[in-house]
């Protein structure tokens, strides 16, 4: 870990400001952070510590929506009880991440912006775009079972790991960010993570220093919201692939993925195929798919997962 | 004291204190963060320095050059070992690859240099400094590509490379019923909790070496061979380990790393190997490729069984070959094994928890699921009809005992066998496909030769000493059971200190063999204090009870503290064994039933119920056993469901390096365990007529499992791990 300068600023608008000097690094539960840093994946000069912001609440909008402060841990965002109520998908969906003791501590902005656990990432021998530009790619010929088989590149074939954010992503979340000049301004969810393209190592739309103060939710829609998280063991670990989908008694209804892709994976164009099932939707999905010999297995876990999750909807 | 005839009528049958479930003597120390491990003598060595070793980038080739200019001038940095600094060096008789690479690399994560610094986050942010040109080398790392090309070992552990008996090729190709199906066990990770970890300090030429080890002599002759120091200038202190199974049998970098940076900094040094480190820098299971031939009548009696198995290793050194399984286990006159073994360049492998039988179980019983499916045999009887009293490649040699049957036969009662259904893919709980398996499960019981002394004091106590060690097993505990069963002591009067290279040299922990042989061994030690005792106070030692403190003889009682009145009693003995394991096969037997829950979308398999009945000899400490069955039942799971150390067959290396990567069961995976053990005892094992347990509960397992989700499914898998999507596309259509 190499030596860095520390400090807690006195509001978020300092935050930002401070942040945006190279090398400034914002944290929050630290819960990926610190580990990226002892393996100096990450090598922040300086890192701005925003735990004492009273970023911590969720409050009710003035539309009946939810506002979540960026630092609501996702323990507590799970617990709440109109979130519990209201936004079902979010709550199984952060209840299916991590551990215990880990969601105590992470944050609701830091597991948006939480990093991939391709394991070239994490091997500073190995090539990866993401963590040294031009290097090339480990994973896209190597092994690549947990990868992404949809709007993946031939510079990177990581996955978001959020569960959290493929539910608010089937929720049409909007996120709140402070720029370093003291501005704010709103990014919907579906625009705040890219694909990879030529530059994996760009994995958000924010900023230098601009800092996500709060996700807001709409106002509830109802509906069955479900959660399903298929992976090799029955906890703490990442997707293979996960499915959070909102589905009303008319049949319509919202259909997000997990695991499949280098953001939380989401065709509006599709859910107009839900009445005609799983498969339907699936195709629709995953129409343009480029799995690897590892991982096209995906393809059809999605298929199965949204069946038994629809059939589960329905019942 | 040789142990070269059957055991007759001894102390330890009267059971007062061994065989009872008492909890471990060593659990408070535990529990309340009190037991010192490798990384943690914070009271005997003050001002350490950091280690922190720089693994290779490379798996095959050499390094150009190192510039360790920019390290050297970063904080905190006290000096750097590489091998160019570190003076010849030898080699252990355990170790494959050298432990401190370069020029040449051996294999990924070889060690290549160690950075010491006043800090560990110091010594890290330097190694980060250190500057290695590599030149890379072609290397193999396919085991399916270089099978081909596979050798014929001299030996593998326990017999030769190939058996045969009768005529093979023609009674399989004449059977009625036959099976002939090729199996694969991927690469495994021991995974154990605590890191390798020493730390080292010298003083003068002796070295001192606190540290994480299951064969405390085996470690110290190692580490002298490999300073090229007098044995006796090497001490090893390893009381307390964070599990082992079979990664810490061996010197790793760690220790090496430890001593030589010590030795460069001029004062203690720590080293703990980081978890990815742990994985490609130590040693691993090997994967296998295994063919299994049978060949049946149509009443279901094996005529022909054949087993292949292709593994590899670095420089072509160790098998790992699950043949050793199928030779002394079930039934059949016509037989063959066969052990194929490629030179590959990646890390060494090694034993883990029941090497060549866990894997050969996972193989075999999978196969005897097959084989009953095909004869319409349910797959307890088809075991029944090929059980044998006699090894059947040595038919004039017996196992001391073998209760296969029995064990089948009640576990198949106590888990409502009965409930299975013939007919794969029939039984359904809403989403769930449910399904039962069993697999028999073998692994020999070695002996193997250890010693203790024990020391009466003046207050009563009983002191064992000795270098056997503690992986968590529970030896501590039953070695204090021993010695107060011995000396008719309570529990409490006993004091055990293990993992000492200055205390008498014990068998260490490995291959099942600790628990029978190391309190063996303190049985001798007791015989022979018990001697002195009776002397001392003028009873004939063959006729007195020794019990509540004393000993007793008609009306005369006296206490044991008065033997040690005007000074410590104190005998040391060892066990030695004669050729009882070589006229009889000493072997433990088990049962394992599993019931699995198989999600019919998206072929999530969770196990619901799980048990094993073992037959093991004297069971010592029914807790401490139990304790070893289920963390091996546990560790087969994993096996069964998701371990895979997966190989870049490009560069040569562990991808998956570490625990996020490498998954093992979490508690959710892991359902109630049930454990039953068969009362016996086998005077041919030892005094103490006990046998190994910690590696049967691994062996067969994993098979249990495999056949469990072919029942709930109909989808047969052949290559583990057993994960989903290898099911998907077997299962019945989605809605």
């Amino acid at each position: 870990m190499k030596s860095f300068t520390y400090e807690r600023p006195a509001s978020p608008s300092a935050a930002a400001a401070a942040a945006a000097a190279p090398g400034a690094r914002f944290i929050a539960g630290g819960t990926n952070l610190l580990d990226l840093m002892k393996l100096e994946i990450e090598t922040p000069m300086h890192l701005i510590d925003v735990n004492g912001l009273a970023l911590d609440s969720i409050e009710t909008t003035a539309d009946g929506g939810l506002r979540i402060g960026a630092l609501v841990r996702n323990t507590a965002l799970a617990a709440d009880t109109r979130v519990r109520r209201d936004y079902g998908v979010l709550s199984r969906a952060l209840l299916a991440g991590a551990s215990g003791q880990l969601r105590n501590k992470a944050t609701t902005a830091g597991n948006l912006l939480q990093r991939t656990r391709c394991p070239y990432f994490y091997d500073t021998n190995q090539p990866c775009n993401k963590r040294m530009p031009g290097s090339g790619c480990g994973a896209l010929e190597g092994f690549s079972r947990q990868h992404a088989v949809i709007g993946a590149s031939d510079a990177c074939i990581a996955t978001h790991p959020s569960d959290m954010a493929v539910a608010m992503r089937a929720l049409d979340a909007t996120v709140e960010t402070v720029r370093p000049d003291g501005s704010t301004r709103r990014i919907p969810i579906a625009e705040l993570h890219r694909l990879p393209g030529d530059t994996p190592h760009i994995e958000h739309a924010l900023a230098p220093g601009e800092l996500i103060a709060a996700v807001t939710l709409p106002r509830p829609i109802g509906g069955a919201q479900l959660y399903y998280k298929v992976r090799d063991r029955a906890s703490y670990a990442f997707a293979l692939v996960s499915v959070a989908a909102i589905v009303q008694a008319d049949g319509s209804g919202r259909v997000a993925i997990g695991g499949v892709a280098h953001k939380p994976w989401r065709v509006e164009a599709a859910e107009a195929e839900l009445p005609r099932g799983a498969r339907a939707v699936s195709e629709r999905l995953l129409a343009d798919a480029r799995p690897t010999h590892h991982n096209a297995f995906k393809l059809t876990l999605v298929q199965r997962t949204l069946g038994a999750v629809l059939a589960e909807a329905r019942a | 004291m040789k142990f070269e005839t059957a055991a007759g009528d001894n102390p330890i049958d009267r059971q007062q204190v061994v065989g009872k479930a008492v909890d471990r003597i060593d659990g408070p120390l535990k529990t309340t963060g009190t037991a010192s491990y490798a990384y943690e003598w914070h009271d005997q060595v003050s001002n350490p320095a950091y280690g922190h070793v720089i693994g290779s980038a490379i798996a095959k080739g050499r390094i150009a050059s190192i510039d360790l200019s920019h390290a050297r001038r970063s904080p905190g940095v006290v000096t750097i070992v590489t091998a160019e600094t570190a003076g010849a060096l030898g080699k252990g008789k355990y170790n494959n690859a050298k432990l401190l690479g370069g020029p040449e690399i051996q294999h990924y994560h070889q060690a290549v240099a160690l950075v010491v610094a006043e800090s560990l986050e110091q010594a890290r942010a330097a190694a980060q400094l250190v500057r290695i040109r590599y030149v890379r080398e072609a290397g193999h790392f396919d085991l399916e590509a270089a099978k081909d090309r596979a050798a014929k070992p001299d030996t593998i552990t326990g017999g030769p490379a190939d058996t045969a008996v009768g005529d093979f090729a023609t009674a399989f190709a004449a059977a009625p019923v036959q099976l002939d199906a090729t199996y694969t066990t991927p690469d495994q990770s021991h995974a154990m909790m605590e890191p390798h970890a020493s730390i080292a300090a010298w003083d003068g030429d002796r070295l001192t070496l606190w540290t994480s080890n299951q064969m405390i002599e085996w470690g110290k002759q190692d580490v002298a061979k490999t300073l090229n120091l007098p044995v006796d200038n090497v001490r090893l202190i390893s009381p307390y380990i964070g599990g082992g199974f079979g990664g810490k049998l061996f010197v790793r970098a760690d220790a090496l790393l430890a001593a030589l940076g010590a030795r460069a900094a001029g004062r203690p040094v720590k080293v703990a190997l980081s978890r990815p480190l742990m994985i490609n820098n130590t040693t691993h299971r090997a994967a296998t490729i295994q063919r299994i031939r049978i060949g049946a009548n149509a009443d279901g009696r094996i005529v022909a069984i054949g087993h292949e198995n292709w593994s590899g290793d670095l420089n072509g050194e160790k098998a790992e070959s699950g043949v050793r399984y199928t030779r002394p286990l079930y039934a059949g006159a016509h037989r063959m094994t066969a052990t194929r073994l490629a030179s590959l360049d990646l890390p060494e492998a090694n034993a883990m928890r029941a090497p060549s039988d866990a894997p050969g179980s996972m193989v075999l019983e999978i196969a005897m699921d097959e084989m009953a499916e095909k004869l319409g045999l349910d797959p307890i009887e088809f075991r029944l009809i090929n059980d044998t009293q006699v090894v059947p490649e040595q038919p004039e040699r017996s196992f001391s005992q073998r209760r296969l049957k029995e064990c089948l036969l009640q576990g198949a009662q106590h888990f409502g066998w009965n409930r299975r259904a013939a007919q794969p893919a029939t039984r359904r709980e809403g989403a769930w496909l449910i399904g039962m398996g069993v697999a028999g499960g073998f692994r020999d019981s070695p002996v193997t030769p250890s010693a203790a002394r024990v020391r009466l004091d003046g207050r009563g106590i009983v002191t064992v000493e000795s270098d056997m060690t503690d992986i968590g097993t529970g030896s501590y505990t039953i070695i204090a059971q021993t010695a107060a069963e011995m000396m008719g002591v309570p529990l409490e009067q006993v004091v055990v200190k293990l993992g000492d290279s200055s205390f008498p040299v014990s068998s260490g922990s490995g291959g099942q063999w600790g628990a029978n042989s190391s309190t063996s061994g303190v049985y001798a030690a007791c015989v022979k204090l018990r001697t002195s005792v009776a002397q001392k106070l003028g009873f004939d030692a063959e006729q007195a009870l020794f019990e509540g403190g004393e000993i007793r003889q008609g009306d005369r009682r006296v206490s044991l503290r008065d033997a040690a009145a005007d000074g410590n009693l104190v005998a040391e003995d060892a066990i030695e064994f004669g050729d009882l394991d070589e006229r009889y096969k000493l072997s433990t037997f088990a049962a394992h039933f599993v019931e699995v829950a198989v999600h019919s979308a998206t072929a999530e398999v969770r196990v619901r119920r799980m048990l094993a009945v073992c037959a093991a000899g004297r069971i010592l400490n029914p807790k401490t056993a139990r304790s070893q069955v289920i963390g091996a039942m546990t560790m087969g799971v994993g096996a069964a469901l998701m371990e895979e150390l997966a190989v870049d067959t490009r560069h040569g290396f562990f991808v998956n390096h570490d625990l996020a990567g490498y998954e093992v069961p979490v508690h959710a995976d892991i359902p109630h365990q049930d454990v039953i053990f068969l009362d016996e005892t086998d005077p041919l094992s030892s005094p103490m007529k006990a046998k190994g347990v910690g590696e049967l509960g691994i062996c067969g397992i994993s098979a249990a499992v495999a056949n469990a989700i072919y029942n709930a499914t109909g989808v047969r898998v052949r290559s583990y791990p057993v994960t989903l999507d290898k099911m998907l596309e077997g299962l019945p259509q989605a809605v």
